[in-house]
């Protein structure tokens, strides 16, 4: 059995969530420009979370899109094929100030995909990248600019977030040592 | 659930699990076809061989389609402009196409088995495009995704295929995909075109054509393969229409949300009359782009296969 460790609570994850929506709204003057975008599996449920604080903050909807990042790795020649998840982007991209949502930003490698997977459904006018945890270890030159959390780990522990959206009886950030 | 087979050479030896793998795969790729980008970078640089030892229109242009969509290149290799009128054997053929560095080779052969074969003396990936009267493992995995979609089930849902069952390859495939998936099929047909020795498959086999679509909620009619039975099967087209074609006196009979499929060509006022193949019931159409979908599925999976099960397909 792994040694696992709670590295963020119920309570941190709504907390964090809030803080990250509050810098949202801070940094960007024109919300009715700002979408939300979630990179499955985790970012989707983060993003809706994110949109649904964000819509208290603004008092208009905020609208979300899921995008799947598979077809767009660049390692799928050294791995088994990962899950495809359809994207859905119920919005025009063109002119938007996008902000991608994920759980946990690691190598970098999933956000590059999904820039360009984005790209695919037009020209928005920014990225930005909101994540719940930064573990470090990056391989390409990307960084977030909303931050849940910042973790030092190991290359060989692995971080996973549970959500209630997605079954799990609590939210829950776990840190497991392999 | 991950896909770790290095080929798709046919139905029968997947399980529930890689069958449905395929058809939520296919899910992400149907949308990618909906899109003003109908492109993804996937399969960037691969060099998919389109193997067509036996004529084929839709099942090569799909396929072509899919491998263009997933950014591979594609090269048509057809009887017609072949080697194989100068004597060359298949393996012959495949090493000189591998020896091209292809990735991928989709074959469709009249002899059964002959992707298995190519599986073994070749390093690229094989998928089954239709192989004899054995299998048709991307046609199969088409109609359960259409099904799926559709009914949003496919555990206990009555299936009824009708038609040339003997000598078809999508027969084959469909009965293993839908009996693993939980389907209960019947087939039904000119009792020479439909033994009862298919009921070994784990399906039921009937030759009272408005017993077996009276309860069905898909009909899947099969064409009749002229071109690979022996004259004597069944005494002419007009009795087969007669007795098993889905004629609008029968239409009217079935389930009011009975889905009616067809795997194409179709032949109007044979095995369906020509309105009922255009009417709202029929999926006949969604069934092609759905393939599109499945088919950029497989090559997605396969190509997570590489080095894996190298011998056991």
């Amino acid at each position: 059995m792994p040694e696992a460790t709670v590295i963020l609570d119920p309570l941190a994850i709504q907390r964090a969530l809030t803080r990250i929506a509050h810098e949202i709204a801070e940094r960007n003057e024109h919300s009715a420009e700002v979408a939300l975008v979630g990179i499955p599996v985790g970012g989707d449920h983060l993003a809706a979370r994110l949109a649904k604080i964000l819509a208290g903050i603004w008092n208009h909807a905020v609208p979300v899109g899921i995008l799947d990042t598979a077809m767009h790795r660049d390692d799928l020649d050294q791995r088994v094929a990962p899950t495809v998840h359809p994207t859905e982007i119920p919005f025009d991209v063109n002119g938007k100030t996008i902000v991608l949502v994920d759980d946990v930003l690691f190598s970098g490698r999933t956000t590059r995909a999904a820039m360009d997977a984005l790209n695919d459904f037009g020209r928005p006018k920014k990225i930005q990248l909101a994540v719940l945890v930064d573990r470090g270890h990056r391989e390409l030159p990307i960084k977030a600019d909303f931050i849940g959390k910042n973790v030092p780990t190991a290359l060989d522990e692995k971080i996973s977030l549970q959500l209630t959206e997605a079954g799990a009886t609590q939210d829950e950030v776990i840190l497991k040592k392999k | 659930m991950s896909w770790t087979k290095k080929h798709l050479l046919d139905i029968e030896s997947l399980t529930a699990e890689e069958i449905t793998t395929v058809l939520d795969t296919a899910r992400g790729f149907k949308a990618v076809g909906e899109r003003a980008i109908k492109k993804v970078p996937a399969l960037r640089g691969k060099t998919v061989v389109n193997l067509f030892v036996e004529p084929s229109t839709r099942t090569r242009t799909s396929f072509e389609l899919a491998a263009t969509r997933l950014s591979a290149d594609i090269v048509n290799f057809s009887t017609e402009a072949s080697s194989f009128k100068k004597g060359e054997t298949l393996k012959d053929t495949a090493l000189n196409l591998q020896a091209l560095n292809a990735d991928f080779i989709v074959i469709r052969h009249s002899a059964s088995g002959a992707p298995h074969f190519l599986s073994r003396v070749l390093n690229a990936h094989v998928i089954n495009a239709g192989d004899g009267a054995h299998e048709h493992p991307t046609q199969a995995l088409l109609d359960a995704f259409t099904i799926r979609e559709k009914k949003g089930k496919i555990a206990g849902l009555n299936v009824t295929i009708l038609g040339d069952i003997l000598y078809s390859r999508v027969a084959r495939s469909d009965i293993w995909a839908l009996t693993k998936l939980g389907a209960k099929v019947t087939l039904c047909g000119p009792a020479t075109l439909v033994p009862k020795t298919f009921e070994q498959m784990g399906c039921r086999v009937t030759h009272d054509v408005d017993e077996a679509i009276r309860d069905a909620d898909i009909i899947n009619l099969l064409r009749i393969q002229h071109e690979r039975q022996r004259k004597t099967m069944f005494p002419s087209i007009g009795e087969y229409t007669q007795l098993f074609g889905l004629t609008k006196a029968r239409f009217a009979k079935i389930k009011p949300d009975a889905l009616i499929m067809h795997p194409g060509p179709i032949n109007r006022g044979v095995e369906i009359d020509s309105e009922i193949a255009d009417c709202g019931r029929s999926v006949i159409l969604e069934q092609v782009t759905n393939g599109l979908a499945v088919r950029m599925a497989v090559l997605f999976l396969v190509n997570g296969g590489k080095n894996l099960t190298e011998t056991a397909s």
